[in-house]
């Protein structure tokens, strides 16, 4: 305890608020970040619920807001919630497919004082887009890019990087330039829920990579000073793990449709755990004080190699739910660092499903997100 | 398009569109928040960004400071933080006419 009687923090304040609003989407991308049994998981909190998430965590420190889904754009409170996270002085991004959106709407958040929109695109290509999005979507995306520049935001474009895009990847840089976009996140997929499900079908070739690196940091390069483009490698060809999250409960806060509280949005899926919501406790508890959000602070947590690694501090032990999902427990180092002992396998699976033909794996359906998907696959 | 980084007594800066400049009054320091980031300014750093306006001339806001930290010769780190500042798109230089 420290003099003025509050317990003296080991961890940082919840800087990034993630708000998913709803696991509601037109889109069925096969590599959505949503849980896989999101379909279990219908409830939603109401805008008044939302409004009190907001104040608290803004109070604790959070600046930057991340409205996000599912697809936000299906709240019909949207306009409110931007308008309460601006006047609580949030830095608010919305994070959206554009499906949903049109040009008074796009005004209205204008309005409410929104600071960024995000629009993801699926691919450069009409066709490719619509197949991945699995809806008809690109050409309403295009136009709300445009709209989006017409009102002066600042616009980042996403384009999740994978096998069947990856070889455009010039034209996809080329249509963000057309759109004249101000940031450029070419994000390589993370093999979670859904695209790990599909993996087969969405993991590139080393080759791939190479050709699609050279040519997003020639981009990087002659864009220099008008647009930045961000490229995301696929930890899957790393050595070392990525500072997943900047650590647990470091930095990010997740709030899941229902009001449940998690580390990470991915973090759901973790056996033994039992997540806080915010409709039982106040964001200051489930911060500071829950079990599930200290887990995994600090190192005591940690088995080798990871507890006597010099690179601890550094990159946590990497993701806690790779390392489930690849050795079943959590408290592993995440096999994409060469000192674990299930890195081997880890290799062994990238070679087995990238010996495989383009053709072979395009031969191969997807399995895209949507309603039926997620009951089917989590009974 | 890239400004040219070279800041005179007459220059007249404005905050980049792409940032918004904000106290924080839970870490006690001021943030220059873009989308999805956020950058955390030193004390003198602030000191330095809150007087931009969009009006004032670099002169006019190191009369300011000097007027707010008597005795600190401060000149030179001024300079050298705005051209930094204009490095990493942070600010925009205002047309005069």
């Amino acid at each position: 305890m420290t003099a003025d009687g509050s317990v003296p923090s080991t961890h940082g304040k919840p800087l990034w608020l993630l708000a998913e609003l709803t696991y509601r989407c037109p889109l069925q991308c096969p590599y959505c970040s949503n849980p896989i049994d999101y379909a279990r998981h219908r409830e939603e909190l109401s805008t008044e619920q939302w409004f009190e998430v907001l104040r608290e965590a803004r109070k604790m420190g959070a600046a930057q807001l991340g409205f996000s889904g599912g697809e936000p754009l299906v709240r019909k409170d949207l306009e409110a919630l931007i308008a309460e996270a601006r006047r609580l002085g949030y830095y608010t991004n919305l994070i959206t497919s554009g499906v949903g959106m049109d040009a008074a709407r796009v005004a209205a958040f204008k309005e409410a004082g929104l600071d960024h929109i995000q629009i993801s695109f699926q691919a450069s290509s009409e066709e490719l887009n619509n197949y991945l999005g699995g809806t008809d979507s690109f050409a309403h995306k295009y136009e709300m890019a445009r709209v989006v520049k017409q009102y002066d935001y600042p616009m980042v474009l996403n384009i999740v990087i994978h096998r069947q895009n990856i070889d455009q990847i010039e034209d996809i840089i080329r249509m963000t330039i057309d759109l004249d976009a101000d940031y450029v996140e070419l994000a390589s997929t993370q093999y979670y829920g859904w695209s790990k499900v599909n993996a087969e079908l969405l993991l590139p070739t080393r080759e791939q990579l190479a050709r699609a690196e050279r040519i997003a940091h020639e981009y990087q390069a002659s864009m220099k000073g008008r647009m930045k483009i961000i490229y995301v490698v696929p930890d899957y060809y790393e050595t070392r793990p990525k500072a997943c999250m900047n650590g647990w409960g470091a930095i990010f806060l997740t709030i899941a449709p229902d009001g449940t509280a998690l580390p990470c949005h991915a973090a759901r899926q973790l056996p033994g755990f039992e997540f806080p919501n915010v409709k039982d406790h106040s964001i200051d508890w489930i911060w500071n004080e829950s079990p599930a959000f200290n887990r995994y602070r600090g190192y005591d947590w940690m088995r080798e190699p990871c507890r006597s690694c010099p690179d601890r501090s550094k990159d946590f032990g990497g993701c806690r739910c790779q390392a489930f999902m690849m050795t079943g427990d959590a408290t592993n180092a995440d096999p994409v660092c060469d000192k674990s002992v299930h890195h081997a396998a880890l290799v062994a699976e990238v070679d087995r499903i990238t010996s495989q033909p383009l053709e072979a794996v395009r031969a191969k359906p997807l399995l895209f997100r949507n309603t039926k998907n997620s009951r089917r696959l989590s009974d | 398009m890239t400004e040219q980084a070279s800041v005179a007594a007459w220059t007249v800066a404005k905050i980049s569109p792409m940032f918004r400049l904000q106290w924080e009054e839970a870490q006690g320091f001021h943030v220059l928040l873009y989308p999805e980031g956020m950058v955390k300014l030193s004390g003198s750093a602030g000191e330095i960004m809150k007087r931009i306006d969009g009006k004032s001339p670099v002169s006019a806001i190191l009369a300011d400071l000097r007027a707010a930290y008597p005795g600190v010769d401060l000149e030179a780190d001024v300079y050298k933080f705005l051209e930094t500042a204009y490095d990493r798109g942070w600010l925009r230089t205002v047309d005069p006419r």
